[in-house]
């Protein structure tokens, strides 16, 4: 069996796509599968310090595809996980030494070595958004509750719909409880109503998940942390389990519940 | 703090406002161009039938992840017309 090529994109920047593609990855290598993740934002590499790998960087995903190494030599090794690797984006600026036909071969012969790629989309919709899509097999849409990401995520889900890549899944990232209680946040239903597609995971927004990337360390790795348990979830439901949604209530206190009560 | 019995209802704001940009992306129709849209259907139905301009409606509404152009549009009865 090959594995499954995963792309989580957004449309707009900012939202979270790299903290999600750390953890969804240390998330599904912790439980036991081989993943390897890409960072498509050639020119702004970033997944190397949110996974706390920048240090080992030898080779990157443009040095594989122009043949300056091998597969095997661009994939880095996580320091935690023993099957998680990395392939960094190159930091040159010509974006258009990567076209989606490279990363349809990569990601085929990425196949062959592990159970998951996950790409992590550079924001926007144009060359390394296609790149990124490309050799998807399925597709996480990213937003936040807020209405420039929203809207911007429809358009990436209009896009990825016209070039037949199916309707993506949803992840609803930086989700405020107590602001939603208090009707100043969208909601996890008010977003979905908007967007009208199938929600794969909410993530409470947690101080927690600064505090990783600060460190390297994804709080998918933290066994208390909200956002981590939201992002392990979403790994095993992509794994196919049903895994019922967190009562996000429960992490707010009692006096900002009381708050937001009426 | 004294907000408390009277919460702020910016999140329906925010919904409200994303539904009819969202209608308008999905389409690729800027309002201006859904009113040229609906003069034109207008004058081409009047072209067949005698209708009552002040009672039309016609407007994009949303059904999940598609779109449809509705109009409603009143026509004038055999009857008022002869007796008007």
């Amino acid at each position: 069996m090959g594995a499954q090529v995963l792309t989580i994109t957004s449309g707009k920047g900012g939202v979270g796509k790299t903290t999600a593609v750390a953890n969804l990855a240390v998330a599904l290598a912790a439980d036991g599968a081989r993943v390897a993740c890409i960072d498509g934002d050639i020119g702004l590499r970033n997944l190397d310090v949110v996974m706390g790998l920048e240090n080992r960087i030898v080779y990157d995903v443009v040095d594989v595809i122009e043949g300056r190494c091998r597969l095997r030599q661009a994939m880095i090794r996580d320091k935690r996980l023993p099957e998680l690797y990395l392939i960094p984006a190159a930091q040159t600026r010509d974006k258009s030494a990567v076209t989606p036909s490279d990363m349809i071969r990569l990601c085929n012969e990425l196949r062959a070595e592990v159970d998951w790629v996950i790409i992590d989309s550079p924001a926007g919709i144009e060359r390394g958004f296609k790149n990124s899509i490309a050799a998807a097999d399925r597709v996480l849409v990213l937003t936040n509750p807020e209405v420039s990401a929203v809207r911007d995520a429809d358009r990436v889900i209009g896009i990825l719909e016209a070039e037949e890549k199916g309707t993506p899944a949803l992840i609803i990232n930086r989700l405020n409880p107590v602001m939603v209680k208090q009707h100043d946040m969208l909601s996890a239903d008010d977003v979905l109503d908007l967007l009208a597609i199938k929600l794969i995971g909410i993530v409470p927004e947690d101080e927690g998940v600064i505090v990783g990337s600060n460190r390297g360390n994804p709080v998918a790795l933290e066994p208390k942390s909200r956002a981590g348990q939201a992002f392990r979830n979403i790994a095993k439901r992509l794994k196919g389990e049903n895994v019922p949604f967190m009562d996000l209530d429960a992490g707010t206190s009692l006096w900002s519940r009381l708050m937001g009560r009426k | 703090m004294f907000n408390f019995f009277k919460p702020k209802k910016s999140a329906a704001n925010a919904k409200e406002r994303l539904q009819l940009v969202l209608i308008h992306d999905r389409t690729d129709l800027t309002p201006a161009e859904l009113d040229a849209l609906k003069d034109d259907l207008l004058d081409v139905i009047s072209k067949h039938v005698d209708i009552q301009p002040d009672e039309v409606r016609i407007g994009l509404e949303r059904d999940g992840r598609s779109q449809r152009l509705v109009a409603d549009i009143p026509l004038r009865s055999m009857s008022r017309r002869r007796g008007g």
